[in-house]
């Protein structure tokens, strides 16, 4: 019995003293809990944001984009262009290093933009621009284009999935349809291989060699100034209202993407701001396919794009008001190419008018298989209100609720609803990855080589074209709206509206970047 | 003995065959497509057509599996199709936390549940009887959220005593290590306490019916070696058993626990694993689980030769 009461003795003693262990926030250590899981490492294999956002922290990019939506260079120092916009010379900046310590050159960044061009969307279609691509000289790179096309530095400086991240030309090399497995990059930060644990966290460290741009940093642009020694991803706290908690304790210090019934009580907590660093945010949208009944049918489409107005989708699946807003456009609101243009089907619509093109479409009752995905708060309300809207105006709807694989399984499928197929799918788009004719895939209406939906309209794809070509910017704008209302009439699928979601931080963090994507440098905590 | 050990492992391998094969099978009929989680919101039908043949999914099922299972019989459970891990690194990675996790809720839950169930069959029908059957119910109807969410609120955010989640790994030192797991070993032990307490009662109230008691208080024995010395020694089998249950439940992953303290275990890679249809990860874990739970059933049985002489192997 005494040993029995020796070593409850001994417990209680180390219990107590681990106790009294107080763990100090280290105010060279950035905790961040992300949005999501990181499971692949390589943001050019995949379109993951997750990844994406693993790419900025250890790469740097040949251009950047800023708070103002504007391309502005980042590791290039200067570049001409000839002529005739058909060879593009970039000089790269002094003191580019990978993180082994090998300079930065041309023959890195013609490697990273060939694999790059080979899985990313844009970056395929400016490949079929390019002619050739050399170095004349380490830190010189050339793209030699068949024709002139008006999105290099677009394209080049594109923010969001797949971003063209420089990697080193032996890393670069690795066939795209295979990750990398080498994470040596030229970026802010250096990524500690042996410290990452899939679902429970990874973990990024100064890099002291970084040469940040001298400008402020802004966007995906500017000076990338790193103040923090190790930036910690917490990959393990998903639950939200843990991650709440253990903001106000102090346990974590930034809360990426809080659930939006969470910021009532962040507001209240102690030590706690909210931080609106994305003010383009996100949109949603709803996807018809277009090669199946009932919406094979332009009509139908329209009549349903008619009946699917912005403002309940906003309301059920965001609640917060000063967070969401109603955008007549399919290309993000407040950017260069966003405009109402055409949108009036839907912005100027009403369920009255929308049952009167249901009636006069020649709709014959064929049910709307709907998915919807049962473990994906972000967007697992949009189908509900699609369900709603849709019976409102006459559909017959088959509302089908899945996880969230099983649902980007069906929508990859062709075959009727019946056989496994599908209708509408809903889904959210980070700002920059819809913001232009080009990046929205939504708008590609090139049949089954398009992104899943397939719709087909040579005019679109024609008006889609002259605009690659366009290399005049107030001519750009006159296609995107024209692109855009071509859209519309075909109705491609439906824009539902844009909202943001501020990071929660603790109040001694500051220094964040405003622009579009989840940026971590520049940012200090006391 | 030893000819039992044998049988009972050599036992493992045919139970063992069994679960590969039907997992292998009901993972690929099950609807869902790794390769469209892997390939992102953006991408084309081609590639993730072309993702997939990376995989090697699109080759027949009988040459998916002949593959899986001859290097399943070198030891090499695969490798996951998200982390470009081995399945055994990432089992051993969740191991820790899972086991940490795991011993220390049932050395809590047999601690109090034990003694509270023998003093309940002591006294049976008086107040602290009854007190731990309306405890048991509680236990067993409060769901492990609700009541990680009161802890959590009560002892971390208001009076800050422990932390609000996460693991520390021992070898970061054992106070942090046990300041983390204090919490969620709490939550989890209260649903068990609840059922060996329940368990314990019965089995030692069954024991405190029997002559050799009334024969050890009628030879004067103090009551409390009667009661341990003699009916908790004679009613341990079936709570060995239940512990035995319990310990293996826990190894297999507490997924609602591990989600709300941030914990990385084997309940979370799991479910992680399930949603995104990494089906070598799915398959190494539920094996895993497989042969942990034939094991732990081997201990719990060769346990009783110690709890009874009678019993032999």
């Amino acid at each position: 019995m005494s040993l029995v009461v020796r070593t409850l003795a001994l417990v209680l003693a180390v219990t107590a003293a681990g106790l009294a262990h107080a763990q100090g926030a280290d105010p060279k250590v950035l905790r961040i809990v992300p949005h999501s899981n990181l499971n692949i490492l390589d943001p050019i294999w995949t379109t993951q944001y997750m990844a994406r956002n693993h790419g900025y922290m250890i790469y740097d990019t040949l251009f950047g984009t800023d708070e103002k939506s504007q391309v502005k260079p980042q590791m290039v120092d200067t570049w001409t262009v000839s002529p005739d916009n058909r060879l593009w010379t970039f000089t790269l900046r002094p003191g580019l290093e990978f993180h082994d310590g090998v300079p930065v050159t041309g023959e890195d960044a013609i490697a990273s933009i060939q694999r790059w061009g080979k899985r990313d969307a844009m970056g395929q279609k400016l490949m079929t621009f390019v002619e050739r691509m050399d170095s004349p000289n380490p830190k010189t790179f050339r793209i030699f284009l068949r024709e002139a096309c008006g999105f290099v530095l677009e394209a080049l400086g594109k923010p969001s999935s797949n971003v063209p991240f420089i990697m080193p030309k032996r890393v670069a090399e690795t066939p795209a349809d295979k990750q990398i497995e080498d994470y040596i990059g030229s970026g802010p930060y250096v990524f500690k291989r042996d410290e990452f644990k899939p679902g429970d966290k990874a973990v990024y460290v100064k890099n002291a060699k970084y040469v940040p741009r001298k400008e402020a940093p802004s966007g995906t642009a500017g000076g990338k100034y790193v103040y923090i020694d190790r930036v910690e991803w917490n990959l393990a706290l998903r639950d939200a209202q843990a991650q709440v908690n253990a903001l106000a304790k102090g346990e974590v210090d930034i809360i990426e993407r809080p659930a939006f019934e969470s910021y009532e009580q962040l507001r209240k907590a102690d030590g706690v701001q909210i931080v609106n660093k994305d003010p383009l945010g996100f949109q949603y949208m709803g996807r018809f396919n277009h090669l199946q009944p009932p919406f094979n049918n332009q009509k139908v489409r329209q009549a349903a794009l008619a009946a699917m107005a912005q403002e309940p989708f906003l309301r059920a699946q965001v609640g917060v008001k000063e967070f969401y807003r109603s955008c007549p456009s399919m290309f993000t609101c407040n950017t260069p190419y966003g405009s109402p243009k055409g949108s009036d089907i839907q912005s100027k619509s009403n369920m009255k008018k929308a049952q009167e093109l249901l009636k006069a479409s020649g709709y014959d009752g064929t049910p709307v298989v709907i998915l919807k995905p049962t473990d994906l708060a972000a967007i697992q309300k949009l189908p509900d209100v699609a369900a709603q809207l849709l019976r409102q105006a006459g559909f017959k709807v088959d509302l089908q609720a899945m996880d969230w694989n099983t649902v980007v399984t069906r929508r990859a499928k062709k075959d009727p609803p019946a056989q496994g197929g599908w209708n509408i799918f809903l889904t959210a788009w980070v700002a920059p990855d819809i913001w232009n004719p080009l990046t929205n895939a939504a708008v590609g209406a090139d049949g089954e080589k398009s992104w899943f939906g397939w719709p087909k309209d040579e005019a679109l794809e024609k008006l889609r074209d002259q605009f690659a070509r366009e290399t005049d910017d107030a001519k750009k704008k006159t296609l995107a709206e024209a692109i855009q209302a071509r859209a519309f009439e075909v109705a491609t699928h439906a824009p539902l509206g844009e909202y943001i979601n501020p990071l929660a931080a603790r109040k001694n963090v500051s220094g964040f970047v405003i622009g579009p994507g989840d940026i971590y440098w520049n940012l200090k905590k006391n | 003995m030893w000819a039992f050990l044998a049988r009972r492992l050599a036992a493992t391998i045919p139970v063992l065959l069994v679960v590969a094969v039907l997992v292998f099978l009901m993972l690929r009929l099950t609807p869902g497509d790794p390769a469209a989680i892997l390939a992102g919101d953006a991408a084309t039908t081609e590639q993730i057509a072309a993702i997939r043949a990376s995989l090697g999914l699109d080759r027949p099922l009988p040459a998916q599996f002949a593959i899986w299972f001859a290097n399943l019989l070198a030891g090499d459970l695969g490798e996951s199709f998200y982390f470009r891990m081995k399945v055994t690194a990432l089992i051993g990675q969740r191991l820790e936390p899972t086991l940490a996790l795991a011993t220390l809720t049932i050395v809590i839950a047999v601690a109090v549940a034990v003694p509270l169930g023998v003093a309940a069959a002591w006294r049976f029908g008086g107040w602290l009887d009854r007190a731990l059957m309306g405890f048991s119910v509680l236990g067993f109807s409060v769901p492990v959220f609700v009541l990680a969410y009161i802890l959590i609120y009560v002892v971390s955010l208001k009076l800050g005593w422990l932390p609000v989640q996460g693991y520390q790994r021992l070898a970061d030192g054992f106070g942090p290590f046990l300041r983390h797991l204090i919490l969620p070993a709490i939550t989890l032990s209260v649903v068990y306490i609840a059922l060996i307490a329940r368990v314990t009662r019965a089995s030692v109230l069954e024991a405190l019916g029997e002559d050799y008691i009334r024969t050890a208080r009628a030879k004067g024995l103090p009551e409390l070696r009667v009661l341990v010395r003699h009916a908790l020694a004679n009613a341990a089998v079936p709570i060995a058993t239940v512990i035995g249950i319990g310990v293996a439940l826990l190894i297999g992953g507490v997924v609602v626990t591990e989600s709300v303290y941030a914990i990385p275990g084997l309940g979370r890679l799991t479910v992680d694993a399930v949603l995104a249809r990494d089906f070598p990860t799915i398959q190494g874990v539920i094996l895993f689980f497989s042969f942990a739970y034939v094991l732990v059933n081997l201990v719990v049985d060769l346990s009783y030769v110690f709890f009874d002489p009678r019993i032999r192997y």
